[in-house]
């Protein structure tokens, strides 16, 4: 492997510029936001040069920090948004269960392969549209759960919440994002989305 | 809200409590009593094993997406624009 790659930092933004954009705009789906961090790392990681220890890639030190950032950002916008109990009121007459909870309009279905009908760069711009229906809290926790990766552990200290509080999240986000999905994906055209 | 039971002592799990155990069961292990369920369950609900597939192909596309995202091409092709760059290095320079 030899000595790990080490840009001087006046390079910094041509180098890593934009994949720490992309890495932050994936996640907070907001262009100044996301600029905003990208500055944030770059001036932290000139701060903080002697804690490069060379055992990763430079870029990896520095999606290190950005990732970081993105927390930092994610617990404020928890602090800043949050209800008094947590969650926005269930809005009812949205519920695809009757009342004795079963599906009143069920799932479609998608069809034999539809990962197929999934183009990657339009998935990406659904998905973020389907995310920006949602309160910031159940958007941010699915982005750190499916993108980021995070346990749930670690989600409720970033959102402040209980584990039981994280799971009505979650599956509100999943309900509200495969509807959305389907809806833009496999009903346009046909007339039937609404 | 409780499920009910039948005769045998079985829950009924109604699609609503399904669809939340779905998603929990992306999160966490189920208690045995609720995984077997939620199978049973899923075998004669064709919409409850149909959320299930959907859901986790979503997240399948997601990760895959992601991964490719942080590839050197990436899928989004977004880029820093110029004025932000700017705003980068002279923030730099000046520390």
């Amino acid at each position: 492997m030899g000595y790990p790659e080490r840009v001087d930092p006046s390079d910094w933004v041509d180098r890593y510029g934009d994949y720490l954009f992309r890495y932050a705009l994936l996640r907070l789906r907001d262009r100044s936001a996301a600029e905003d961090l990208v500055q944030e790392t770059f001036l932290a990681a000139l701060k903080n040069r002697e804690t490069f220890s060379g055992g990763s890639s430079e870029a990896t030190w520095l999606v290190g920090i950005l990732k970081h950032k993105i927390a930092d950002h994610f617990r404020r916008q928890a602090r800043e948004g949050s209800l008094p109990d947590g969650d926005p009121p269930d809005r009812s007459g949205d519920s695809p269960f009757n009342a004795a909870g079963r599906w009143q309009s069920g799932p479609v279905d998608w069809g034999a392969n539809p990962a197929d009908l999934f183009r990657q760069k339009e998935f990406l711009d659904q998905l973020a549209e389907c995310l920006s229906d949602l309160s910031p809290n159940h958007a941010n926790a699915f982005t750190l759960r499916e993108i980021e990766g995070l346990s749930t552990g670690e989600i409720c200290k970033v959102l402040n919440v209980t584990e039981t509080n994280l799971w009505v999240i979650l599956h509100r986000a999943r309900m509200h994002l495969r509807r959305c999905l389907e809806t833009r994906w496999f009903l346009r055209g046909t007339g039937k989305g609404s | 809200m409780v499920p009910a039971r039948n005769r045998k002592g079985i829950m009924m799990l109604s699609c609503k409590d399904v669809t939340q155990l779905i998603s929990r069961s992306m999160d966490t292990s189920l208690p045995v009593g609720k995984r077997i369920g939620v199978r049973i369950h899923l075998l004669i609900c064709r919409f409850c094993a149909r959320y299930e597939k959907q859901l986790l192909l979503i997240r399948e596309t997601v990760r895959s997406i992601v991964a490719e995202e942080e590839t050197p091409e990436g899928v989004s092709k977004e880029l820093l624009s110029e004025d932000a760059r700017g705003r980068i290095r002279q923030s730099l320079r000046s520390r």
